[in-house]
C-alpha cells in the first residue's frame, strides 16, 4: 500500500510541474505586459515597480523563483490588489467556497443517494421512472439557468432568502448558493447510485445472500453496499474538483467573495498571477481528490488491494 | 407415496415457467420429487434439462419473472406461496444451497470469515465468538489448514477447490437438514473433483444430512446417491435407488447416458458412443415424449407424453415401452 | 464479412429500442422542432438580431405586435435574438465535438490497437490532462489572448476528448483480443485494413453515443464561457450570453432571462435524452424485447 501511494506521488508531482510551468509559459506569453492597462509611468517609477515584481530578470530566472516560491506554497503578489499577495487573497476566498461546496455535496448525496437507492429497489415502477425522468432534469439545466431563477423565485420575487452578498456564518446567505450547486449533483448521484444498485443486486452473491436467508437489510448494507459504492466513489472525485469551477458561476450570480470570483475578477482585469496561482491550486486539488479517489477504491475492493 | 422415513420434502406438480417472446417455456414440467431424512437423492441432466431451476424453486429462489405452479411440502409445510419471511427463516437454516461456481457465489468483497459467520450470527443468534468457534470447526471439518488466517482472507486469495469447501462448509453453518448441491464439482479439476466428493460422502456419513445432488456427470453419482432422478427438457423421465438404475435403465435416455460413460473394465471402443441429435429446445418442444426425436426406440405411442410408470421397486420411468422394455434398450444401445 | 453480419441485427434491434421509447420519440420531435425553428425563424422574421430600436425597449412579449418574447434593452426582438443563440449553440456545440471526437477516437483507438508502450505513453498524457483544470485553463487563455473565436472553439473542443480517448481505447482493446482479428493477422491481413475493416465499424456505435453526449456538454461549456463574458462576441449572441443579458434585467424584465434558459434546457435534456436512450440501446446486456 506504502508503495502504491509513492508510486502516486511521484506521478503527482510532474503533473503538476506541468501545469505550473504552463501557467507560467501563458503568464510571460501574454502580449503586453501586467501594468499596460495603467497610465504610461515614468521610467524610474516603471523601473522600480519592475524591479519589485522581478520582471528585469532573465525570463529563466523568474521560471526558477516562480518554481522556488511554488515549492514554498507562495504563489506570488497580486498585481491588483498592491499590496496583498495572491495566497492572502485565496485564504479570504476559500472559506467561502468551502461552505457551500460542502453543504451542497452533502445534500447531493443524502437526497441524490436516497432517491437512487429508492428507485433502485422498484425498478420499473412509476416512482422509479418519475424519479429518473426528474434526475434527467437535473443534470441538464446548467447551474446558471438554475441559481438566477432560483435567486428570482426566492430571493426577489417571495423576499424569503437574501439575494445574493455574504455573510459568514449565516445560513439563510448559505441556503440559496447550495442548492443551486447541489441540485445538477444531486441528479448525478441519484442516476449513478441507481445503475450501480441495480447492477449490484444483480451480482451472483446476492443469490447466495439470500439463499442463506439473510434479511433485505443486511443484503443490502454489508453485501450490495460496496459494489454500490465504487461507481460512486469514482464520480465524486471529478466531482469534487468540478464543485469548484462550478461555483465560478454561482459566485458570480450571488456575488459571492469567493475564489471563483477572484478568478474571474482577477481574468477580466488581467491579473495574470491571481488567474494562474488559483489555475496552479485547482490542478493540486485535482490531483489530490483523484489520489483520494484512488485510495478510496483500494479500500473498498480487496480485490484490487492485493495487485497493488 | 407412503414412506415410513418421513419426508422432508416432496414436490408434487412442481411446474416452473418463464416468459420468453411472447411464449412461456416452462423449465420445470410437472415434477414429482421425494426426499427422506438422511437421504441423498441425485438428479442427472443435461444443460436446460432443468436441473438447476430444480434446486432454486426448492428454495423459492426462481425469481419474480417465474410463475410456479405445484407444491412443496418441507415436513408437510407447504412452501409454494408462502411469505418471504417464512422462506428466508428455513433458508440457510433449515435447506442450505451450495452453489456451482464459487468464485462468484462468493462476495469478493467480504472476508470469509464475515461470509461464513452471518447465517450463523442471524439464524442462531450466534455471538461473534461462537460463530467464529464453529466456522474454524467447519473449516477443519472440510479439510481446510490454517482456519485463523483464512478466515480473514477474501475468496480470491483461495484456489478452486478451497472455495468449493468453503461454501460447503458455509452450508453447514446452521446444521440444516438438507443440503442442496447445484454442480458442486463440476467447475473443478478431476483430481480436486475427487477430493470434494470424498469430502461429502464424509460429512454425510458424520452428520446425517440429506442432499439433493445435481450434476450431468453420471459418473460422480454412483459412491454418494441412494436414489437418482434423471430430468430431461424440464421433465423428469427416470427414478430409481442408484443400482437398479444403473443396472437396469427403464428409459432410453438414461441408457444413452451410461452408455457414454467412458469405462476402463471394458475395451475402449473407437468413438464414445453419443446420444444422437441435439439438446432439446424449450421453446421447440414436440407434443408427446421429449425424448422422441432422438430415441432409437421410437414408436406409435410416442406422440402421446408418457406418464411414469412402475420398472420395478421404487423404479419409474416415463417411457411408453412395456415390461420388456430394459431388454430392448439394452439390444438397441449395448 | 464478421465485422458486419453481427452488426447489423444488433443494429436492428438497438433501432427497435431506440424508436420504442416515448421520451426518446419526444426528445428527438422537440430537438427537430428546435433546429428547424433556429434556421427559419430569423429568416422570417422581419426583426433583425442586432439593429437596435431605440423606441422599442423592453418590450412585454405579446403576440400582437409579432414580438413574441418581447425585445431586449437595445430594443432588439429577443425572440430572434435567441432563434441566433440557438443556431450559435448547436453550430459550436456540434462542431467543437466533432473535434473532440475526431481527437479522441484517433487517439483511443491507436493507443488501444498498438498497444504496449505506445498505449502506456498516451494514456499517461491523457492521465495527466485529466488533472488539469480546463475551464480555468480555457479562460486563462481567453484572457491572454483575446477572444479569438476560433480559440474558444479548439479549447472547447480539446476538453472532451479525454473520456472518448479512453472509451475507445478501452473498447479497442477489446476487439483487439477478440479471435478474428488474431485469425486475420495471422493471414498476414494489413493494419491499415485491420483498423478499417474490424475495428472501426465496432467503434462506431460508441462513438455515436459519446458524439451526443459530448454534444450538451460542449454546449454547457461554450454557454459558461459566453455567460462569463468570455464567449462570442457583440452582437452575435450565444444563449450563454443571452443568459448573462437576462441576468442583468431579471428583477424589472424576467422575460429576458426566461426565454434563453428554457431553449438552452430543452437542447441540452433533449441531446441528453437521446445520448442516454443510445447508450442503453446498444448495450448488448439489456433483453431483448
Amino acid at each position: 500500500m506504502g508503495r502504491y501511494l509513492l508510486g502516486r506521488l511521484l506521478t503527482a508531482i510532474p503533473t503538476l510541474l506541468i501545469i505550473a510551468t504552463l501557467a507560467f509559459v501563458l503568464l510571460h506569453a501574454a502580449p503586453g505586459g501586467p501594468f499596460d492597462s495603467d497610465r504610461q509611468l515614468v521610467p524610474q517609477i516603471q523601473h522600480s515597480i519592475e524591479a519589485r515584481y522581478h520582471l528585469d530578470e532573465p525570463v529563466w530566472r523568474q521560471f526558477v523563483r516562480y518554481l522556488a516560491n511554488l515549492a514554498r506554497g507562495d504563489l506570488g503578489p497580486s498585481f491588483q490588489y498592491r499590496n496583498t499577495s495572491v495566497n492572502e487573497l485565496i485564504a479570504q476566498g476559500l472559506p467561502v467556497d468551502a461552505a457551500i461546496g460542502l453543504t451542497a455535496i452533502l445534500f447531493a448525496l443524502l437526497v441524490g443517494g436516497a432517491a437512487g437507492l429508492f428507485a433502485a429497489t422498484r425498478p420499473g415502477s412509476r416512482a422509479d421512472r418519475a424519479a429518473m425522468s426528474l434526475a434527467m432534469l437535473g443534470i441538464s439545466v446548467p447551474v446558471f439557468v438554475t441559481a438566477p431563477l432560483l435567486m428570482l423565485v426566492f430571493a426577489i420575487r417571495l423576499h424569503w432568502l437574501p439575494a445574493g452578498d455574504w455573510v459568514a456564518g449565516s445560513w439563510r446567505h448559505l441556503l440559496l448558493p447550495s442548492l443551486a450547486l447541489a441540485l445538477p449533483y444531486c441528479a448525478y448521484i441519484a442516476r449513478i447510485v441507481r445503475a450501480a444498485a441495480i447492477e449490484a443486486l444483480h451480482q451472483p452473491y446476492i443469490r447466495t445472500a439470500n439463499a442463506k436467508g439473510l434479511p433485505a437489510y443486511l443484503i443490502l448494507c454489508r453485501h450490495a453496499s460496496r459494489a454500490t459504492l465504487m461507481p460512486l466513489v469514482s464520480f465524486l472525485g471529478p466531482a469534487l474538483a468540478g464543485l469548484l469551477t462550478g461555483s465560478i458561476v454561482v459566485e458570480q450570480v450571488f456575488g459571492l467573495p469567493g475564489i471563483g470570483r477572484l478568478f474571474v475578477v482577477g481574468a477580466l482585469n488581467r491579473d495574470y498571477t491571481v488567474v494562474t496561482g488559483i489555475t496552479v491550486l485547482y490542478g493540486a486539488l485535482i490531483i489530490v481528490f483523484n489520489l483520494l479517489v484512488d485510495l478510496c477504491y483500494a479500500w473498498l475492493d480487496p480485490r484490487i488491494r492485493s495487485r497493488v | 407415496m407412503s414412506a415410513s422415513p418421513p419426508m422432508l420434502l416432496q414436490a408434487r406438480s412442481l411446474t416452473v415457467g418463464y416468459q420468453s417472446a411472447g411464449r412461456e417455456l416452462l423449465a420445470l414440467d410437472a415434477v414429482d420429487l421425494d426426499l427422506a431424512e438422511h437421504e441423498c437423492l441425485g438428479v442427472v441432466g443435461e444443460s436446460g434439462s432443468g436441473k438447476s431451476q430444480l434446486l432454486l424453486a426448492l428454495l423459492g429462489l426462481s425469481g419474480g419473472a417465474a410463475r410456479i405452479a405445484g407444491s412443496i411440502r418441507y415436513r408437510g409445510e407447504e412452501l409454494v406461496g408462502a411469505g418471504t419471511e417464512r422462506l428466508a427463516a428455513l433458508r440457510g437454516r433449515r435447506i442450505a444451497m451450495v452453489f456451482q461456481h464459487a468464485l462468484s457465489a462468493l462476495n469478493p468483497h467480504l472476508n470469509l470469515g464475515t461470509q461464513l459467520m452471518e447465517g450463523a450470527r442471524y439464524h442462531l443468534h450466534l455471538g461473534r465468538r461462537a460463530a467464529r468457534a464453529r466456522a474454524s470447526e467447519l473449516l477443519a471439518t472440510v479439510q481446510i489448514s490454517d482456519v485463523a488466517r483464512r478466515l480473514r482472507q477474501y475468496p480470491h486469495e483461495l484456489s478452486g477447490g478451497m472455495r468449493q469447501r468453503v461454501l460447503i462448509a458455509m452450508a453447514l453453518m446452521c446444521d440444516p437438514e438438507v443440503l442442496l448441491l447445484d454442480e458442486p464439482t463440476t467447475a473443478l479439476d478431476v483430481t480436486v473433483q475427487a477430493q470434494v466428493l470424498q469430502l461429502l460422502r464424509t460429512l454425510r456419513e458424520r452428520t446425517g444430512v440429506a442432499s439433493i445432488f445435481v450434476t450431468h456427470d453420471l459418473a460422480a453419482l454412483a459412491p454418494m446417491a441412494d436414489r437418482i432422478a434423471v430430468m430431461y427438457a424440464g421433465r423428469i423421465v427416470e427414478q430409481a435407488p442408484v443400482r437398479d438404475l444403473y443396472a437396469m435403465p427403464g428409459h432410453p435416455y438414461t441408457a444413452g447416458l451410461l452408455r457414454s460413460l467412458p469405462r476402463l473394465d471394458t475395451p475402449i471402443p473407437e468413438r464414445l458412443p453419443a446420444i444422437p441429435g441435439q439438446p432439446p429446445d424449450l421453446a421447440a418442444l414436440p407434443t408427446g415424449c421429449a425424448f422422441a426425436p432422438r430415441c432409437p426406440l421410437v414408436f406409435e405411442p410416442c406422440a402421446e407424453r408418457p406418464a411414469l410408470r412402475e420398472r420395478g421397486t421404487a423404479h419409474q420411468a416415463a417411457c411408453h415401452l412395456d415390461g420388456a422394455a430394459a431388454r430392448k434398450i439394452r439390444e438397441a444401445w449395448p | 464479412m464478421s465485422a458486419n453480419q453481427p452488426a447489423g441485427s444488433l443494429w436492428a434491434h438497438s433501432w427497435r429500442r431506440l424508436r420504442a421509447s416515448a421520451g426518446t420519440r419526444y426528445a428527438a420531435l422537440l430537438l427537430g422542432l428546435i433546429i428547424a425553428a433556429a434556421v427559419t425563424v430569423p429568416w422570417l422574421s422581419p426583426y433583425d438580431y442586432s439593429t437596435p430600436v431605440w423606441t422599442q425597449i423592453f418590450a412585454a412579449p405579446s403576440l400582437h405586435g409579432g414580438r413574441l418574447f418581447g425585445t431586449d434593452a437595445l430594443g432588439r426582438d429577443l425572440l430572434v435574438r435567441v432563434m441566433w443563440g440557438c443556431r450559435i449553440s448547436l453550430l459550436v456545440g456540434i462542431a467543437a465535438s466533432l473535434v473532440s471526437v475526431f481527437i479522441g477516437v484517433l487517439w483511443g483507438a491507436t493507443a488501444g490497437y498498438l498497444g504496449g508502450r505506445i498505449d502506456g505513453v498516451l494514456m499517461r498524457i491523457v492521465d495527466v490532462l485529466y488533472c488539469v483544470p480546463f475551464i480555468p485553463l480555457v479562460i486563462v487563455l481567453e484572457v491572454l489572448f483575446g477572444r479569438n473565436f476560433l480559440l474558444v472553439f479548439v479549447a472547447i473542443g480539446a476538453v472532451s476528448w479525454l473520456d472518448i480517448a479512453r472509451m475507445v481505447r478501452g473498447q479497442t482493446l477489446s476487439i483487439r483480443a477478440e479471435e478474428y482479428v488474431e485469425a486475420a493477422l495471422a493471414l498476414g491481413v494489413r493494419t491499415p485494413t485491420m483498423i478499417w475493416r474490424h475495428v472501426l465499424p465496432n467503434l462506431i456505435g460508441l462513438v455515436a453515443v459519446y458524439a451526443t453526449l459530448t454534444i450538451p456538454s460542449v454546449i454547457l461549456f461554450e454557454a459558461v464561457l459566453s455567460f462569463l463574458g468570455l464567449g462570442v462576441h457583440e452582437p452575435l449572441a450565444s444563449l450563454g450570453s443571452l443568459l448573462a443579458e437576462g441576468f442583468i434585467e431579471m428583477q424589472a424584465h424576467p422575460a429576458l432571462l426566461i426565454f434563453p434558459a428554457l431553449f438552452l434546457a430543452a437542447i441540452i435534456l433533449c441531446f441528453n435524452q437521446l445520448g442516454d436512450a443510445l447508450r442503453d440501446a446498444l448495450d448488448p446486456r439489456q433483453e431483448l424485447p
